[in-house]
Formats: structure tokens, sequence, C-alpha cells
């Protein structure tokens, strides 16, 4: 059993003139101390997964169809205190800027006390033991010391290994990390992805890292889940999805990536861009864009079928496949 | 520290040098003051040894020095209307407007913030939608006519409570108060809810609407992802984020109980510095304004100032000493 | 170089703003919006046509009967359908003095707002578009202003005129030294709204672009950055008129404001204030009624336009 299954989530905007489809049937499994990347295109609904699964959509927006279980446990249907006590102590979460994320106006020794004493009983001497453990940890300098010093007084790397700290504090069994070091600077953010990866690994912690940088997912993940237009696209471990992409959208989305080692004359670049989500086309949401697209691509919405040995991707070409096999 | 507040200290004595040299303009400069003392049949020998004994004659940078010596001793000279000292009127005065300012600001702050923090965190509940109706109503509601229903419901058709003045005071030093009588008390219960009121709304809508844009930041999401109980996000790290922009709407607030205090002191006849200064505006009594005027800078640009020490204390990045942000990085 | 071409396509593009399905949407499917409007047109409409509207004409001596004084409403026992809210101590009609008082109203109102943003937005975009000195001054003027309640500015203002004009002219520079104080008291709300406008379109390229091919930053101001700076401007207009009518009001109700022979609704309430112990209370508390029924429907219309022109601020 997996320890995430998400399994046909759909979410909703409702806005006066119908409602707005933003997660579309995504499906995807996270396994014990995995990392899963999830890849796509701004809008693409990567973010929107996260949120549902930590049950933090934005109103209005809401989980209107699917399941969300975790240990095997749905929690998706959860009330809002019951899911609050799983934040933080079974799912964390990192969000894109380390600038913002932080209170600015308590130490960041406050605010990992006062997370750790809400989901575990500890005393206020052993949390802020606990605490310094965890900055030491993520790599902060004389952690006794920075304890007591407030946000502003770090810089953007440090904050985010704060963050990260925050985010690990109760030895969550999964860690949402939703573009972890867009905001950082190209310098420091091999450091925190290579600290994350560190750490998770000894914890033991499953990461579902969202971004929409290939290259970190390459680094990174050990399987990766593509989204396009609210749908995952295609899903596989990474080696295979970089080397052999399946869906002509991944196709793309390779090409359009520089490798090394490859004597590629020019990227490929996938013609159009991804439909609002009030214009997604009847078929395959990809079709107008898709240079393999045939006539069931317009008309039928294909589901992640098999597509060859470890690959799923939500396309035709492989039913076909399928059916001569 | 020291620096930041000298700092402030020094832009607070330039403001007030600004409000003396207007105040001084008026004084000296609008109407004939010779004119308002001795009436139109005075001759011409008359006035000029009044302009001479007025030091009206004297140079221009010596005539502001002397307004600003006297005004720092309290000085300002005699009122045309009441042929009394000006200094004498307003510290007989003062009293009676600083209580009742300070009545209002107690009952604006103490009710109109617990609201507007209730109105944010439940921003969708129907009672919030109530309040906040309601609130529109207040700030449509012009303190005049507030005193006035209130004066017509409570005075005149129940005989509750007095329509004007302060009741009994006692008199402690130099200052009178109307808190240690029950009289006092009774008196000052319309005059403050009058004034609070308006404050009361403008308070609660400005807090609810920082509530939300605190909500909406990305350190109260994390908050959230962190698991932490609503209790601890609400009041532990929204609110606290809300109380910069708040402080500077209470010191604002205080500012304006002060300038909205002249009406309220009109409509119940409060014998305050408010009801002095719009007799004094009626006869223009340039003495009296001008001393007035800058009574209240300096009582608005004290309130700054503590403003600005409060943001101190409330915010650590204010506090930062450059040197060690530059140190910390990477 | 002709005229800018894109200057048709931008005030159509106001137009379609003003018109957006959203806004009218929001605008029909709010009750409360809809009666604030219908009740703001009432009082605009018969303050404009009041010599029509109005049942009497209470400013024509020849009309009133002083035995017709202190005539209590229809509905109270003395009452008579002669005078549907009652009279004054003089024998004048209250209804019409209401209507006639907030023609008085309406204009100082309109008036004060309308200097207010000229005044404003002409000094916020000078600040912002030209910078430097200039706009340092005006935008520390600004700041110190906001911090003194506009009613303390307007009765400044009021009061040195007082001093600076003859006694015999007061009554009739009072209602022009009044939209003067009001309008003074609220410039420095659409001067900072302006100028944050105008230095983020004053650094755009295609600014910079007609500035090197010459055109006036006169013309450039007044089509490019006048344009974005409408709506929030409408915004604090609508908000500012309740603010405007609610000083005149205050400073009327002062004795500072508009003389009694041309009585505003603040006049009224001042001259009513006089008879509420003797049991005349109609004489007040009906032009306080009809203040505080304008003022809010006015302030309701804001309030709904800030939301519907700018929903993230809800």
């Amino acid at each position: 059993m997996a320890l995430l299954e998400v399994e046909d989530l759909r979410v909703e905007f409702p806005t006066r003139r119908g409602a707005l489809l933003a997660l579309d049937g995504v499906s995807l499994e996270i396994n014990e101390g995995e990392v899963l990347g999830v890849v796509g295109e701004s809008g693409a609904g990567k973010s929107l997964t996260g949120s549902a699964i930590i049950g933090l959509l934005e109103p209005p927006g809401r989980v209107t169809g699917g399941q969300i279980r975790l240990e095997g446990h749905r929690i998706d249907d959860l009330s809002y205190e019951e899911m609050r006590a799983i934040r933080g102590k079974k799912i964390g979460a990192i969000f894109q800027d380390p600038l913002t994320s932080l209170n600015p106006l308590y130490t960041v020794g406050r605010q990992l006390v006062e997370t750790i004493r809400v989901h575990l009983a500890l005393s206020l001497e052993e949390a802020r033991g606990l605490a310094i453990e965890l900055l030491g940890e993520v790599g902060i300098p004389a952690p006794e010391r920075r304890i007591d010093s407030y946000p502003h007084e770090f810089s953007g790397g440090m904050r985010q290994r704060v963050v990260i700290a925050l985010a690990l504090c109760a030895n969550p069994r999964l860690i949402i990390a939703d573009e972890p070091t867009t905001a950082l600077d190209v310098s420091i953010q091999a450091q925190i992805i290579a600290l994350l990866k560190k750490l998770c690994r000894e914890h033991k912690t499953a990461v579902m890292l969202i971004t929409h940088d290939m290259g970190v997912i390459a680094e990174t993940a050990d399987r990766v889940a593509v989204m396009y237009a609210g749908r995952v696209a295609e899903i596989g471990p990474v080696k295979r999805v970089v080397k052999h992409p399946k869906h002509p959208y991944t196709v793309g989305l390779m090409g359009a990536i520089p490798m090394v080692g490859h004597d590629v004359e020019r990227l490929t670049q996938i013609e159009g861009a991804m439909p609002r989500l009030n214009e997604i086309p009847a078929g395959c949401s990809f079709n107008p864009r898709c240079p393999k697209v045939f006539d069931r691509c317009r008309v039928e919405r294909p589901e992640l079928m098999p597509a060859g040995r470890d690959a799923e991707a939500a396309c035709w070409q492989f039913d076909k496949e399928a059916r001569r096999g | 520290m020291t620096a930041y507040i000298l700092q402030r200290v020094f832009q607070a004595l330039a403001v007030m040098i600004v409000v003396a040299f207007v105040s001084f303009l008026i004084f000296n400069f609008v109407g004939d003051p010779v004119d308002n003392m001795v009436g139109q049949e005075a001759s011409f020998e008359d006035r000029e040894a009044m302009r001479d004994r007025l030091g009206l004659n004297d140079p221009f940078v010596v005539q502001f020095a002397r307004f600003v010596g006297n005004a720092v001793q309290g000085e300002f000279g005699i009122s045309y209307r009441l042929q009394r000292p000006v200094a004498a009127l307003i510290s007989e005065r003062m009293p009676a407007t600083l209580e009742l300012v300070g009545a209002s600001a107690l009952l604006s702050i103490l009710i109109g913030i617990p609201l507007g923090v209730y109105t944010g965190i439940r921003r969708y509940a129907i009672s919030s939608r109530i309040i906040l109706t309601l609130s529109l109503a207040g700030v449509s509601l012009p303190t005049f006519v507030i005193g006035i229903l209130l004066i017509y419901v409570f005075s005149v058709n129940l005989g509750w409570l007095p329509s004007f003045g302060r009741g009994e005071v006692t008199h402690v030093g130099w200052w009178s108060t109307s808190f240690l009588t029950v009289s006092g008390w009774k008196a000052i219960i319309m005059p403050s809810v009058t004034l609070a009121l308006f404050q009361m709304t403008l308070i609660l809508r400005l807090v609810r609407s920082e509530m939300l844009e605190v909500m909406r930041t990305d350190y109260i999401k994390f908050a959230r992802a962190r698991g932490l109980p609503d209790r601890i996000i609400n009041f532990g790290h929204a609110f606290k984020n809300t109380l910069v922009p708040v402080i500077t709407i209470i010191g604002l607030n205080v500012g304006s109980l002060i300038a909205f205090s002249i009406i309220t002191e009109t409509v119940f006849q409060w014998p305050g510095m408010g009801f002095l200064f719009i007799q004094a505006v009626g006869f223009a009594d340039v003495p009296v304004m001008a001393a007035y005027l800058v009574m209240v800078a300096a009582i608005f640009v004290a309130i700054n100032l503590l403003v600005d020490i409060l943001y101190f204390v409330v915010d650590p990045r204010l506090r930062v000493d450059r040197t060690v942000t530059s140190g910390s990085g990477e | 170089m002709s005229d800018n071409p894109l200057g048709v396509t931008r005030s159509e593009s106001l137009l379609q703003r003003i018109l957006d399905s959203d806004i009218y949407y929001s605008f029909s499917h709010s009750p409360i919006t809809i009666l604030s409007a219908v009740v703001t047109a009432i009082f605009f409409l018969s303050a404009a046509f009041a010599p029509w509207v109005a049942p009497h004409n209470p400013f024509d001596p020849a009309t009133l009967d002083l035995l017709d004084a202190f005539t209590p409403p229809a509905w109270e026992a003395d009452g008579t359908s002669k005078f549907l809210l009652g009279t004054d101590d003089q024998g004048r009609d209250i209804l019409s003095t209401i209507i006639y008082g907030s023609r008085v109203s309406l204009i100082v109102g309109f008036s004060a707002v309308l200097f207010s943003v000229v005044l404003g937005v002409g000094l916020g975009l000078l600040a912002g578009y030209l910078g430097g000195w200039i706009d340092s001054i005006v935008m520390r003027l600004a700041d110190v202003q906001l911090t003194i309640p506009a009613i303390l500015v307007a009765l400044m203002i009021d009061g040195v005129a007082r001093i600076l004009v003859p006694v015999h002219l007061r009554d009739v520079v009072a209602i022009y030294v009044l939209i003067l104080a009001i309008g003074v008291s609220d410039w420095p709300r659409y001067a900072r709204v302006t100028r944050g406008a105008a230095l983020v379109e004053r650094n755009k390229e295609y600014v910079s672009a007609a500035r090197v091919i010459g055109v006036h930053p006169i013309k450039i101001m007044l089509r490019h950055v006048l344009p974005n700076v409408m709506g929030p401007v409408l915004v604090l207009a609508t908000i500012g008129l309740a603010l405007a009518i609610i000083t005149e009001a205050t400073l009327s109700f002062l004795g500072v404001g508009v003389p009694p022979t041309q009585p505003s609704l603040g006049t009224l309430i001042r001259i009513g204030n006089n008879f509420l112990f003797s049991g005349e209370w109609w004489i007040t508390l009906f032009p306080s009624v009809a203040l505080v029924i304008l003022v809010l429907a006015v302030n309701l219309l804001g309030d709904w336009l800030r939301d519907a022109l700018n929903p993230k601020l809800r």
C-alpha cells in the first residue's frame, strides 16, 4: 500500500458563470520514503493538488470528487480540526517564498517551539532542545545562538532552511514542497534541494516536490508526474520519463530542455499555450497542440493507461498498442 | 534605538516650529489685532501707541522669536472676546476635554478592536455582515446627529441623563474631574458615547481589513500548514501583525477625537477647549484660535511620537542593527 | 506625429470597464446597492428641481404665516396635510426646507469634492510625473495634512477666512469659503492615489517613447496616466462626497458654515436643536434623518463601487 493515494481528485471553483474544474480527475501515488516530482506549466494544477492534499484549498475552491488516502485512511473528508492534527504531524509543507513564510514578529525559536509543542507532548525545555537540534540538522551555524534571532536576521537560503526545520519538526511521513527553491538565488537552490533530499532520506520522509523545473526533478525525484490542464498526463520513474517520454506533451517538454551530451541542433518547442480553465477542449485537453492528434483525441478523453514498461500515460496512442498487443 | 528616537524627536520639533509659524502668522497678520482691541473709533496716535506697546512695530524675526518664547511659557495673550489671559482659559478647560477624549478613546478601542478582529476572522458569518452593515451606518451618522438623537431619547423623553455640562466636578490640584461624582459620571456617558461611536466604527473597519490582509499572507498559510490551532493563528500570529497599523490607527484616532470633541462639546455644552475654540472662531477671537492650534498640534505631535516609539516595541524589524543583518548572509 | 490613436481605444475601454458585466452583475444582485442608488437619485433630482418639487417655497416671506408656526407633522393630533412634516418657528414647511436644504448640502458637497479632486489629482500628477523636490514637498504636505483631521483643517480655513473677509460680505462669501475649506481639507487622498499611478506609468516604455518623440508632458499625463486613476478616484470621490456632506453639515451645525438665510441640512438641524426641549422635535429630527439617509446611501454606493472595481479589497 502506498503512503499517499490520490484517486480521481476533482477540485472546483464555483463562479457565477458556472464551476471551473481546476483539477479534473487527478490520480497519483506516493510510496514511503519516495520523492515524487510533480511538473507542469503554471496553472496546470500542481500547487492545487498539493493544497488539496493538506486540506488548505483557498476558498471558494473545494474538493468535489475523488479520494485522498493517507496510510490507507481517507483524509479528504475529515473535519477541519481532524485535518489540522494531521498537518504538520503527518504531512508537512514547504512553500515557495522563505522570505514570507515566517512570521516576522517572532523569533524562529518561538515558531519552532510552538509547532513542536502543538504536535508532540514535550516540555518547553525539551521542545527548545529539539528546536536547536533541528536547526543544527538543517545546517544553521551556531543554532543555540541563532534560535533567538528574528527571521529578518537570516538570509533567504537560511530562512528556507528554517522553514524546512519547521516542516520536519514533528517528523511527518510526507512533505509537500511547493516550488521550494524558486524564490532563491540560483547558487543556493542546489544546496537546499540537496539538504531536503538528505534529510528526507534520513527521516524516511516521502516528498511531493512540486516544481516547473525539470532539471530539479531529474536530479532529485524517484518518480515524476507530469500535469497538464488539471490532469496527470504521464507518470513514471524519472529516468524513464526523461529518456523515453511517452505522452506527446512530455515529449515536447523534454525537447525543450537542453541536455548535456545530446547533440541536438535546436530545442523543440510545443506550439500554442495551455488552455484556460474555462476553455478546455473536448476530448484530450492537449489535442489542439498535439503533433500526433487523431480523431478519437478530439472526442474522447483518455485516462491514465499503461504505456509500456514502468509507464502510464493519458494518451490514446497507447490504447491502440494495448489492443494490438 | 537612541538614534531612531532622536530623529523622531527632531521631526516633531520641526513640525512644531512650522505650526508655531502658521499660528504666529494668523496671530499677527490676519486682521489687525489693534482694530480688534481698541475698536474702530480710536485715533491714529492711540493705535500707534498700542502697536508700540504690543511690539507690532518690531522686526518680523523679533516678533516671531517673542511669539515662540511666549508660547513655550504658555503665554498666548488676552482673549478678545473674554478679556482674560488665553493660557488661563485653556488650562481651565483642558481637563474637561482630555477626560472626554480619554473616555471616548477607551470606548472606541475596547469595542472597535475586538469587533474588527471578530469580523475579520469570521468573514462570512451572518453576525459579521450585520456588524459591518451597522458600522457603515455608524460612519454615516454625523457626530452631532448622534448627540442630538441621544439627547432626544435619554434627556428629553426618558429624562435619565443630563443634556449639558459636566455634572458636579471635583478639583484635584489644578485638575477638575467629573469622575468622582455620580452626576459627573452620568454627564460624561452621552458625550463620550457620541464621540466614540464614529471612531469605533472606523477602528472596526480598519482592523477588519488589516486582519483580512494578514490572513492572506504566506506566513499565516504556512502556520496553518504546520497544523497550528486557529486560536494561536488568529491571536498569536494574525492579530499581532495587525498591531503596527492598528497602533497608527489609534494614534490618528486620538487626534480625530480631539478634533471631533469640538462638535461633541458644542452639542452637550461641555466646558472644554473645543467649545472655547468654536466660540473663538465665531467671534474671530484670534489669540484663542492661535493658542488652540498650537495646543492641538502639540498633542498631535506627542501622540505621533508615542506611536513611533510603540512601533519600535512591536516590530523587531525596526530594532534591527544593520551590521547583524548583513553579517548573517551565506 | 499625430495624436495617439490609442486615445480612442482607451476611452472605449474605460466605458467598457464601467459597463462591464461584472460590475453590472454585482449591481443588479445587490438589493441594498439598488436601493441606495434610488435614494441617492431621489435626493439629487428633488434637489435639482427643488422649486417644482417642494410643496412650498419656504424662503418666500409672502407665503409664510407665523400662525402656521410649530405645526406638528400631519399624522400628529394638531397636524395638517398642508404641512406633511410640520413647520418650524417661522411657519416654514419642514419638507420644503429639507428639499431646499439638501440642495445647498449637495451643491457644497459636489463643489468641494470637485475642488479636492482637481487639486489632489493635479498635485498628484505633478508630484508623480516630475518627481524630485516637487514630489517631496507635495507628499510631505499631504502626509502632514493626513494626520490632521479634515474637519479641523476646514475649521481653521473657515476661521481664517472669516477674519479676512469684511463683516458685511461674510454671508455672501460664506458658501464659497465653505467649499474652499472642505475642498482643501480632503485633497491628500486623491494626490496619493494619483501619484502612485503616475509613478507606475512614468516608467513604462511607451511613456518614455512618447517623451522622446516630444509629446508634451501634460498631454502624456492626461492621455496615459489619468485614465488609470479614474477608477480609484471615482471610489474615493463617492466616499468623499459623503464625507463632504457630513463636514458641511457639521460646520453649519457649529454655526460657521452657510448662513441661516440659505440653510443647508446642517443649518436646519442647528436651528431645530433649539426647540428640541420644548417638544417640537420634528424641526430638528426630520432634517437629521434626511441627512443620515443621504449620507448612508452615498456611502453604500461608494462601498459597493470599491468592491466592484477591486474585488480583492473585500
